[in-house]
This record gives C-alpha cells, structure tokens and sequence, in this order.
C-alpha cells in the first residue's frame, strides 16, 4: 500500500482551482489561433481576436479568464493501492475548494439549495467523481464549469431504431437552439449509451479531451468529424455573431447499453474551457 | 476591424438610441448600473408593491453581470457579461419605467424585442468570457443595493470605453438572425 496524506489532496486541488482558472488550457489557445486564420466573418476574426487577448490579459494579471469561475467539478482516479491518510478525502477536496477560491479571489457561484438558493459563499460542494483504478497513484483533474453553457446541456433517451441520425440530430438541434448562448466558439461532450446518468458522466468526462484528439473507435471519431463539421455549418460563430468558428471540437464517449435503450447528452463548454490535472 | 466605432456616454437618450443600428461597434463611458437574476428578483418585488426603484432609471444602462472579487488595491476582478435570458421575464417593467439600455450575451425573448421596439432601447452584447480585458474599462464601482447578494449585489460601475456591439436596435433589428443565416450552409 502506498500512504497518501490527503493534505496533498487538498493543496493540489487549492492549487488547480486558482491556475485553471487564471490559464487558459495551451491546446484551447492554439485552437482559437488556427480558426482565426480559416474564419470569413469579420465580426467573427474580431471576437477571436478578443478572446487571444482577453486569455493574455488574463494571465499576465493574474485574474480569472471569465468572471464565472464555475462550479468546481472534480474527477479523481484513485489507485486501488492507495491508503488515504488525514481527513476524509471528500472533506479535503472541499477545503481545497474552499481556499482556492478565496485566495484566488475567484466568484463563488454555489448557493446550499437549488430552490431556497442562499449561497454557501466559499463555492462548496464540488461536485465529486470517484473512480478506483488499477496501481497505486491517485490522478485529480480539476474542471471549473460556467453555467452560461452547462445551461444549454440537455439529455434524451433515444429509441434504439433512432440510430445513428437519431442522435445526430439530437446534438445539432441541442447546439443550435443554444446558439449565442453558451458563448461560442464552444466544445461539445457528447455521452452515448450506458443508463441516463452514465450519458450524462460521459459527456461531462468527453470535455476534457485535449483538443484534436479523437475518440480511438473509427466509427465514433467519424461521427466526432461530421458532427463538428454539421455544427460549424449552422453559421452561429464566435459569441453567436455569425461565422464559422461555432466549435472547437465535437467529443464523443460511449459505452455499452441495454436493448431497449439509446441515452445520449450534451455538455456543452464555452470558449473558456478549462481543466488541470495533477498525479500524486 | 474597419468599422468605425461609436463613441455615446450615459444617460442615453432617445436621440442616441434612434441612430444606433444592429453591428454597430460601440464604445461607451458614464454610469452603468449592475443587476442579474436575484437583483432583478428584487426589483420587480418593489414595482409590484408600488415602491419606487432605489436608483434612477431614466436613461440608464444594466449591465448583467456578477463580477468575480477585486484583488486589494484594484477596482473590481474579471467582469464579463452573463446570458441575458434568464433576465426576459423581468425585463419589460423596467424598459417602462425608463431604462434604456441592456448589456449583456446571448439571445432574448420575442416579448423582449417587442419591449425593445415599443419604448425606443437598445439591447448590447459585450464579448462573453472575456471578463479580463472588460475589467481594464470599468475605473470606480460601488455596492449600492443588496450587498447580501455578492456577486450579484446592484453595483454603480463608471466605466470609460467600454467596447460593445449593437446587437437588437430600436426598430429591432437583430444581427444574432442577420449574421447567422449569412454564414449558415444547409
């Protein structure tokens, strides 16, 4: 067994919620550069432009990209090897949480009960992914997510006949009913098969993806190409004001379902996509 | 970008707001007030007990927006705008009661755009996310309502050049519509 104290936890998820959210991931910035160079709206070139900027600024003055700085969704893999040591482990992401946004001075955004709606002022609870795995690391990824796109996410369960269309359709539709709204150029999750929350996991899991990067199944990284293609053909463009530049990338995961069943969800990320991950 | 960019100041009248159309680029300086989901809750309440609004109205501007916290020593943190929607159901009553502008991101109700046309406003987009290069614009800002609310508290913002695209005009134009069907491949 190999001892973890979850101090460390805690320092590192501290750590990752005050720089994810300060830089923008290196792989979303050269993305923004590459479909500068291929966008034919103007107003389309300058939002681009802006957001280069904007990225920058961001860094050199240490402040958040965006001033929704999210609700902080953790996913941690734990080694099956692993004896955690120290506090809970929930507990110690919480205060990791806690103290990286008030040192950070980033937006708490979390209110204690989605209808009572008070807000918890230190941007807890995280929302929480645990997954055992083989080996004796734990790998924590860090993702802060705005609401302005986690709003236009939807989920539906399909009729198997519904097929390959069927769930095309499904995330065309959902991408262009968001529109402007999720603050193009923006990264679409997708989640196929498993149970309702399964599809949903995965399309929340499928944003993390490193931009350019495809599914390794050849019949879903097709689909990933086609839909990005559909998506970018809609003509929303960056922030909704027209052009080509609707997605950076369509992310697809899957997983095995039953007979009678076809879920498929859509997260949808803004422009400011972000996510760190660190290995203990 | 060639376009030539418009320069207008707060309060805006109903002169500024006749000339600007939908594309226009603008830059604006003055007063600007803040308010979001919870602010607006709140000033709805007021109109519907028949209290006055604890700010004026006439001629002003609401920028949706919840700013993340200042740094000491600095005015306001990352400050970009918030998807005005949510904001559709609570919007008329004050088009009505004066205000004449919205800055905010994203699309707005058919009932929106009619309130718009009907009482000579504008609606702005500012850029969504880029909340680092905004904050650079805003120079004082001050809790003036509902600190309870932070982020979401009413915020008195002066703001010098605040870039800003003319997104639904007074006659309602709409660029959302115009620009995408140029660009839309079927």
């Amino acid at each position: 067994m190999r001892k973890i104290n979850t101090r460390d936890v805690l320092e590192a998820v501290k750590k990752m919620s005050i720089s994810s959210n300060i830089n923008l991931c290196e792989d979303v910035m050269n993305s923004f550069k590459e479909n500068k160079e291929k966008e034919e709206s103007d107003i389309g070139r300058h939002i681009l432009d802006t957001l280069i900027e904007n990225a920058e600024i961001a860094k050199e003055n240490i402040m958040p990209i965006c001033q929704d700085t999210g609700m902080a969704v953790v996913f941690l893999e734990v080694g099956q090897e692993v004896l955690f040591e120290g506090q809970s482990i929930t507990d110690a992401i919480n205060e990791g949480v806690r103290q990286g946004y008030k040192e950070g001075y980033l937006r708490k955004s979390v209110v204690d009960d989605p209808l009572l709606r008070n807000n918890t002022k230190d941007n807890t609870p995280a929302i929480i992914y645990y997954d055992i795995v083989k080996g004796d690391r734990v790998k924590i990824t860090f993702a802060p997510k705005g609401f302005g796109s986690e709003n236009m996410s939807r989920i539906k369960m399909l009729k198997p006949s519904d097929g390959v269309k069927g769930v095309e359709d499904f995330v065309i539709e959902t991408v262009s009913n968001a529109g402007a709204n999720p603050c193009p150029p923006i990264v679409v999750g997708v989640g196929i098969g498993g149970t309702m929350d399964k599809a949903a996991y995965m399309s929340k899991k499928a944003l993390l993806r490193e931009i350019g990067n495809h599914n390794d199944l050849d019949h879903i990284k097709d689909m990933e190409e086609r839909l990005l293609k559909k998506i970018n053909d809609l003509g929303i463009g960056p922030q909704g004001l027209g052009g080509r530049t609707t997605a950076l990338s369509v992310n697809i995961e899957t997983f095995a379902t039953h007979i009678a069943g076809l879920p498929v969800a859509v997260n949808i990320n803004c422009h400011a996509s972000r996510h760190e991950e660190i290995i203990l | 970008m060639k376009k030539n960019i418009k320069l207008i100041r707060t309060p805006l009248d109903d002169k500024i707001v006749s000339d600007l159309k939908a594309g226009d680029i603008v830059h604006i300086s003055g007063t600007i007030y803040t308010a979001r989901d919870m602010a607006h809750k709140r000033l709805i309440e007021c109109i519907k007990k028949g209290e006055e609004i604890p700010f004026d109205l006439e001629g002003s501007v609401i920028y949706y927006v919840g700013p993340s916290p200042n740094k000491p020593g600095k005015v306001i943190g990352s400050a970009g705008p918030t998807t005005s929607y949510r904001m559709d159901d609570m919007t008329i009553p004050l088009l009505e009661r004066g205000l004449k502008g919205m800055i905010g991101k994203g699309y707005r109700k058919d009932e929106v755009i009619k309130g718009i046309k009907d009482n000579n406003c504008v609606y702005f987009a500012a850029t969504g996310g880029a909340g680092a290069i905004i904050s650079s614009c805003i120079k004082e800002s001050e809790v003036i309502l509902y600190e309870d609310l932070g982020a979401e508290a009413v915020r008195k913002l002066t703001v010098e050049n605040f870039p800003l695209v003319v997104v639904i005009d007074s006659k309602g134009n709409n660029l959302y519509d115009i620009e995408r069907k140029k660009y839309e491949r079927k």
